[in-house]
């Protein structure tokens, strides 16, 4: 996790707790206290999508061969990818394994 | 300050009226206001509407239980409902009615002026629907000078485009054609 | 150069609202404020006002898209009463919290139960904490006039916070009354465009509304605290700067004859002008009575009403709401936590009039006021009466 200034005091305050630091969320990896994570079997992966539909996270992503991964700095191991994939090609896995 | 209470039936033109009159009295530079008895309403139930008119400010915001002028657009409403409620004895009630004194006296306590046109007849002539506020403003104009019969002319317009000039002759004929047939003139 | 007509108030209200150019109207009509959004959406539909004009199913729609809408740069308006302005109530703080100037124009109309569509000022009196500026008109002229200083207030760069402009709904709402209405000119030149702190687009993306933790709520609520209490001053200097332009003066507290007044009543909205003539009427039979008309509600101001009460030995504070289980009227609560720390204070009486549409009459004034100057010693049970009520 990256190093996060909160303002101090109220002056320091954005008005209305504005945030001017666009994206400012992706500093904080959400994946850091993951159990499981998804380990796909491309030998079964048919492409479809579904995994990168369903992911909450919106982590998963299509690599150049058409095959999906997740970003593992924000994938929190909820196993749903795992859970709604047609052909079982993802496997949720221990992550000290 | 005069006071006035109109009576009518919800789709009469009795806050149409009031507003005609608070218009034309602003024109003048006079101070006005006209309102509506507040609250829902549905047409052909009985209505009642106010005007205040005065030459200077008028602050107060309450009711007008003791109106100068009373008048009443439907005479149906005469006997239903006391029109001479709080009106004051120095007061001029003013009814659309073609009946005689003694016949309105059946249904009505009131020892002061009380004065009538025919606004339905004037009305049914001269705009060809028996709705009598435009006419009615003419003789109530007439009857306490509250503004000029002329100041009518301008809101009329803006407010009925068109059809502006027949309500303006159903006024003038209700101002010239209103009596008072008690108490004295 | 403006001009004096005749109008109904809620209909000048909707036409000063599309002189102000508001980018954004969304608003659900509700009696006795339905003109408003009616006359708007005539308006807008006649090509008069260049805005959006967005037809919501429902007050919570109405107040969120015009949060939305102002979070996007947009000058927006909205118009409610009552129930409506109760069913908004989850967003007003939001709007105020995120620093946008949301206008509003509200019909004071009774809070159901019974059913009441009539006059009184519960619906705002439940919106004291949200953190809005708001503002009391007492006739035709003062809803014009105020509509106006509404959105120079809330946008000015110090304040950027939410304006609400209460107007007594059908007393004042539905009267037809002669009002100066200014013309497009004057309003530009007292308005300008609206210029935002930040607006949420595309091409700078940036948060609005964020979720705030333990660890910086506290710290936002007192900037927020910080943001109403300095809007004050500006305040202040828009009704100078109104003065100047339109001749008209406009002060938190007026005094009407309070010069050697023993008693004071206290008033917010269209009834401090039938007391007027109470005022008047008891001074000619030798009374020493002075009347106090509020203005400013939000925020309260307190340094006035100090310097107005001093000198006095009875007040009189008329409220047309009731906080239940409380102290009575929250005027009265406001104007009892003003003065607590004076070490003198005028003997202060509650009198909870005009609720859901009651009539209040000059008589009810003068018996108020005889009542207050004659009452010696007060036991804090009987410090509020909900006047009128038939035993």
């Amino acid at each position: 996790m990256t190093e996060k200034k909160w303002p101090e005091t109220w002056q320091e305050v954005n008005p209305g707790c504005m945030v001017f630091r666009p994206g400012s969320a992706k500093e904080y990896h959400t994946g850091s206290w993951r159990a499981k994570r998804p380990i796909w079997d491309n030998a079964k992966c048919i492409k479809c999508g579904v995994c990168y539909i369903y992911c909450p996270e919106g982590c998963i992503t299509e690599n150049a061969d058409g095959f999906f991964e997740a970003n593992m700095d924000y994938c929190k191991g909820c196993g749903i990818c795992a859970y709604e994939c047609w052909p079982k090609a993802i496997v949720m896995v221990n992550e000290e394994d | 300050m005069l006071e006035i209470r109109w009576h009518g039936r919800g789709g009469q033109g009795a806050v149409t009226s009031v507003e005609l009159l608070a218009l034309s009295a602003i024109e003048e530079g006079k101070y006005a206001q006209g309102f509506p008895s507040f609250g829902p309403e549905r047409r052909g139930a009985p209505v009642t509407a106010f005007n205040r008119v005065d030459d200077k400010q008028i602050k107060i915001r309450s009711g007008i239980y003791h109106p100068d002028v009373v008048v009443v657009l439907d005479e149906s409403l005469v006997g239903l409902v006391d029109v001479a409620e709080g009106l004051k004895p120095t007061g001029m009630l003013l009814v659309n009615t073609t009946k005689t004194l003694a016949e309105l006296k059946k249904n009505i306590r009131f020892e002061g002026r009380i004065a009538t046109c025919d606004a339905t007849g004037i009305a049914w002539k001269e705009l060809g629907v028996p709705i009598t506020n435009t006419t009615m403003l003419g003789a109530l104009v007439k009857l306490t000078g509250a503004v000029k019969l002329e100041s009518l002319d301008s809101p009329l317009k803006e407010r009925f485009g068109r059809i502006a000039p027949k309500n303006q002759t159903a006024a003038k004929r209700a101002y010239e054609e209103v009596r008072i047939i008690s108490g004295e003139s | 150069m403006g001009k004096r007509i005749g109008m109904e108030i809620a209909l000048a209200a909707a036409e000063v609202a599309a002189l102000c150019r508001p980018d954004v109207i969304a608003a659900y009509p509700i009696t006795p404020n339905t003109h408003i959004p009616e006359h708007l959406s005539d308006i807008v539909a006649e090509g008069r006002l260049d805005a959006e004009y967005i037809c919501v199913e429902s007050e919570h729609s109405a107040i969120s898209a015009c949060c939305g809408a102002s979070g996007t740069g947009a000058r927006t308006f909205t118009a409610t009463s009552s129930q409506g302005l109760l069913f908004m109530q989850e967003v007003l703080p939001i709007v105020s919290s995120m620093r946008l100037p949301v206008i509003m124009v509200i019909g004071n109309r009774a809070v159901s139960g019974p059913i009441n569509i009539w006059n009184d000022h519960s619906d705002i009196m439940y919106q004291r904490d949200t953190g809005w500026v708001s503002l009391f008109a007492a006739n035709g002229q003062e809803t014009v006039d105020m509509v106006i200083q509404a959105f120079k207030i809330g946008e000015h760069r110090d304040v950027m916070l939410p304006v609400n402009i209460n107007i007594d709904g059908f007393q004042l709402t539905h009267v037809v009354e002669p009002i100066f209405m200014p013309d497009q000119e004057e309003v530009d030149r007292f308005l300008p465009p609206y210029k935002p702190f930040a607006q949420l687009h595309p091409d700078k993306p940036m948060t609005m509304g964020a979720l705030g933790l333990p660890e910086i709520f506290n710290e936002a609520m007192r900037a927020k605290d910080e943001a109403i209490l300095q809007s004050k001053k500006v305040v202040l200097d828009v009704w100078k700067e109104w003065e100047k332009l339109f001749g008209r003066k406009y002060e938190p507290i007026e005094s009407y004859k309070t010069e050697g007044a023993e008693t004071l009543l206290l008033t917010m909205g269209s009834m401090g002008e039938t007391a007027e003539i109470a005022v008047d009427d008891l001074r000619k039979d030798g009374l020493p009575v002075g009347l106090l008309k509020i203005k400013l509600w939000r925020p309260f101001p307190f340094e006035e009403l100090r310097k107005a009460v001093k000198g006095a030995k009875a007040l009189a504070v008329m409220d047309r709401a009731v906080s239940f289980g409380g102290p009575g009227g929250p005027v009265f609560a406001e104007i009892r936590s003003a003065l607590y720390d004076e070490p003198k204070k005028p003997k202060t009486l509650n009198f909870i009039i005009g609720l859901g549409g009651r009539d209040v009459m000059v008589e009810d004034f003068i018996k108020m006021a005889k009542k207050t100057a004659s009452t010696k010693k007060l036991k804090p049970e009987d410090a509020y009466e909900i006047y009128g009520a038939r035993e």
